[in-house]
């Protein structure tokens, strides 16, 4: 396939692992921020084809590991009233909630539809005009300019049955708060790659200069990611601390203006509540009062509820990077991916998924 | 207004007489089948393979099939994987009230069709109607008996270090072609599901050498389902190469575009087999030469390392583990 | 995350695009990107194209890639 096939060639993967081994002196440690890094990682079993000095580092990257319990008993309370049709990515189905799981509302009666788009949540609105459509926005800024666009399609077509449950986040403040709380020392970062499509290299940038951390913009294939370790590992040899985009064919320096332009007319920064990190302000988007109409939160009762962690759980600190899934006491015993206790487990881009998966005991 | 299932066609009653007779008895035509005894009796000698399997498949008519070739390639299929000759299929029905008539016909059809092509005979059978609601359209149980011939010896347990593993075409059709025709994921393709009945393959396979020790079709969880399933009860390791796996464009596309990975996914017309490597090109040749084998290929051997484990030696020359599937494979964003 | 994938745009009608990946078809919305051309790659993210993918720099990357290696190839021997 064209512009992925191309990206997976041996030859050019090993140069770069031989480039990667040649250059670095000095012991590193990298965070990847975004799940799909996560997944390319261990799917092409990159951990162990680069050399010891080098470390990598789940982050927090993973839509659905960092939804807050609250959030997501919200939406399975929401799935549960009658006359509603929830429409959600396929990731969070099986996510466990404090009681639940939408999978589990689901069998249990409630219309609860995975979508590949917002374009089909629109479309099951609008051929079930008296079924009110709740669509779960999650995800990062990729994510959320098509939310956006599926809200004022709905204005434009005076649909009056569409609404967002927005858990949507962004991503810089959620990187802000880790290096903040500095429990885990990074020497690198390999910022994502199709959010980087929205936002262009300026908060990453920022990020560089701020923290002194150097950052290089990466895209998803396992060329990509080898391409990105070694340009990290040039800065860091080098003593460098800048943003440098990898991913030049899918991420201009500006990003994407009409996508940004669109969020921001129906999305404002609201505090959000991080799994694993805590609340963090100004890191969610809430849809903006005069889109009032479209926000579930605003037309439907959700009840207060408790969420709790469940107990053993350590995804927080997974997310954070402090601890990995061989650290939990639950993993692979009573966390599984058939019965996942946190959402490191569900998600198939989180830590302990891919460990699970892939990682086995071949030295992962 | 078309005609439709009633409750009453299950209720035993002329209807239902009237029903089996025009839709099944007609249709399947075959003395056993005729006689209508409470229970069909036939003679048998040999070792005997005995399988059933209930199908429960949305939608009921997909690109390259429907429930009815479904249900009896699945059976056919799971005795064909012992080695057995499949002879006599039962088929039972569950009806959901309200399915056209016209659609239970055109099942019948196509259990005919199959039947025919498989050289089974269906020769007893059930039919039950229920309330709206209760069944998706139709469900579908068949079991099926088969004759094992002499000297044949598969199973699971027997792969051995050394062994060659062929798979017997490109995977992941039938799984991306169901989910093709899911609502809220539709995109087109011409992509066909690959159900077929492989009991003719397997013959020929078993004509060029007796000694295959392991067969299984990778059904629900796909091929790393499978070949886990192997491992784990061989007790052996079994290597495989990403490059080797067949995939089409079109299954490779679908699972770029929705996250999936086509080694989980579902195919109702593919085999697994591990063969002595001595025996391996031989067979491999037999596997070509047949409508149901044209893209066989070794895919990898069995080892002595890691038992129970399944390593992969990815495109890009690394080598990472292939666990099982847990769970259904959902599309993601992430 | 950000699972997003780069197809060929086929044809577009108003803010929609008719888009390939290995064979595979589907409709998918360019409002975010109305630069959008017929034979263009785009990166499409859950049902829209976030960007059109730069071909030339996709073939820079691979050159570069490529010299790199050589380079560091010959600096080994």
């Amino acid at each position: 396939m064209k512009f992925i096939t191309e990206f997976r060639q041996p030859e050019l993967a090993a140069g770069l692992i031989n480039q990667i081994k040649r250059q670095s002196k000095k012991s590193a440690r990298l965070m990847e921020f975004c799940g799909g890094h996560t997944v390319t990682v261990f799917r092409y079993g990159i951990r162990q084809a680069l050399p010891p000095i080098l470390t990598m580092v789940s982050g927090p990257g993973c839509p659905v590991c960092v939804t807050d319990m609250a959030d997501l008993d919200k939406a399975i309370a929401l799935a549960q009233v009658p006359g509603v049709i929830i429409t959600t990515f396929g990731d969070m189905l099986k996510v466990p909630g404090s009681h639940s799981s939408l999978q589990a509302a689901k069998a249990a009666g409630a219309d609860v539809r995975t979508v590949y788009s917002t374009t089909d949540a629109l479309q099951i609105a609008r051929e079930n005009s008296d079924q009110k459509v709740i669509f779960l926005g999650i995800g990062f800024e990729t994510t959320s300019p098509t939310v956006a666009a599926s809200v004022l399609r709905a204005r434009e077509e005076r649909l009056t049955n569409y609404y967002i449950l927005s858990m949507n986040k962004v991503s810089p403040p959620a990187i802000r708060a880790l290096l903040d709380s500095g429990e885990v020392k990074l020497d690198g970062l390999i910022c994502p790659g199709h959010v980087s499509t929205i936002t262009g290299a300026r908060p990453w940038g920022e990020i560089a200069d701020e923290y002194g951390i150097p950052c290089v913009i990466a895209g998803f294939e396992p060329l990509d990611v080898l391409q990105a370790v070694s340009m990290l590992v040039g800065q860091v040899e080098g003593r460098e601390a800048r943003v440098e985009i990898a991913y030049r064919r899918g991420v201009r320096p500006e990003g994407n203006p009409a996508a940004r332009e669109m969020m921001d007319r129906v999305f404002e920064p609201a505090p959000a509540r991080w799994r694993g990190l805590g609340e963090i302000p100004e890191s969610g988007l809430k849809l903006r009062a005069e889109y009032a109409a479209y926000d579930a939160e605003k037309n439907f009762d959700i009840p207060q509820m408790s969420s709790a962690e469940p107990p053993g759980c350590i995804c927080g600190e997974i997310l954070r990077g402090v601890k990995t899934p061989r650290d939990c006491t639950l993993f692979r015993k009573t966390c599984t991916p058939e019965h996942p206790v946190g959402p490191c487990m569900v998600s198939s881009e989180g830590s302990c998924a891919a460990d699970y998966l892939y990682g086995g005991d071949l030295g992962g | 207004m078309e005609d439709r299932i009633l409750l009453a066609h299950g209720s035993g009653g002329r209807l239902a007489h009237d029903l089996v007779g025009s839709c099944f008895i007609k249709t399947l035509a075959n003395p056993l089948l005729e006689m209508l005894d409470d229970a069909a009796t036939f003679e048998a000698s040999g070792r005997l393979a005995f399988t059933t399997d209930s199908y429960t498949i949305s939608p009921i008519f997909f690109p390259g099939g429907d429930i009815g070739k479904l249900a009896v390639c699945g059976t056919v299929n799971d005795l064909s994987m012992s080695g057995a000759i499949p002879r006599y299929l039962s088929l039972g029905l569950i009806i959901e009230e309200g399915l056209l008539v016209s659609d239970l016909k055109r099942i019948a059809d196509s259990i005919r069709a199959t039947a025919e092509a498989a050289g089974v005979q269906i020769i007893t059978g059930d039919t039950k109607v229920v309330e709206r609601g209760s069944a998706d359209g139709i469900f579908i149980n068949t079991s099926g008996i088969g004759v094992v011939p002499e000297g044949v010896n598969i199973s699971g347990a027997n792969a051995r270090p050394g062994d060659k593993v062929i798979l017997s075409g490109p995977i992941g059709d039938h799984g991306i072609a169901i989910l093709s025709q899911r609502e809220g994921l539709s995109f087109h393709t011409t992509l066909q599901s690959d159900c077929a009945p492989l009991g003719d393959l397997v013959a020929r396979m078993l004509a060029a050498s007796k000694d295959i020790r392991c067969l299984r079709d990778p059904t629900r969880g796909g091929l790393a389902t499978t070949l886990n399933e192997l491992a784990d009860k061989s007790q052996a390791g079994i290597l495989i190469n990403e490059t080797a796996i067949p995939v089409r464009d079109e299954v490779a596309g679908a699972c770029e575009m929705l996250g999936l990975d086509p080694l989980y996914i579902a195919n109702e017309g593919k085999l697994i087999a591990i063969v002595p490597a001595g025996d391996a090109d031989r067979i491999l040749a037999a596997m070509q030469d047949h409508q149901y084998g044209r893209d066989a290929v070794i895919i990898g051997e069995v080892t002595g390392e890691h038992p129970g484990r399944v390593v992969m030696k990815t495109s890009l020359g690394t080598s990472r583990i292939v666990d099982m599937l847990t769970g259904d494979p959902l599309p993601r964003i992430c | 995350m950000c699972l997003a994938v780069p197809v060929f745009i086929k044809a577009i009608n108003e803010n929609d695009a008719e888009v390939d990946i290995g064979g595979i078809t589907r409709r998918i919305s360019i409002e975010l990107t109305p630069e959008a051309r017929v034979g263009d790659y785009a990166i499409v993210h859950s049902g829209y194209a976030i960007n059109i993918l730069d071909q030339k720099e996709a073939e820079e990357t691979l050159r570069l890639l490529g010299e790199m290696i050589a380079i560091s190839e010959v600096n080994e021997n």
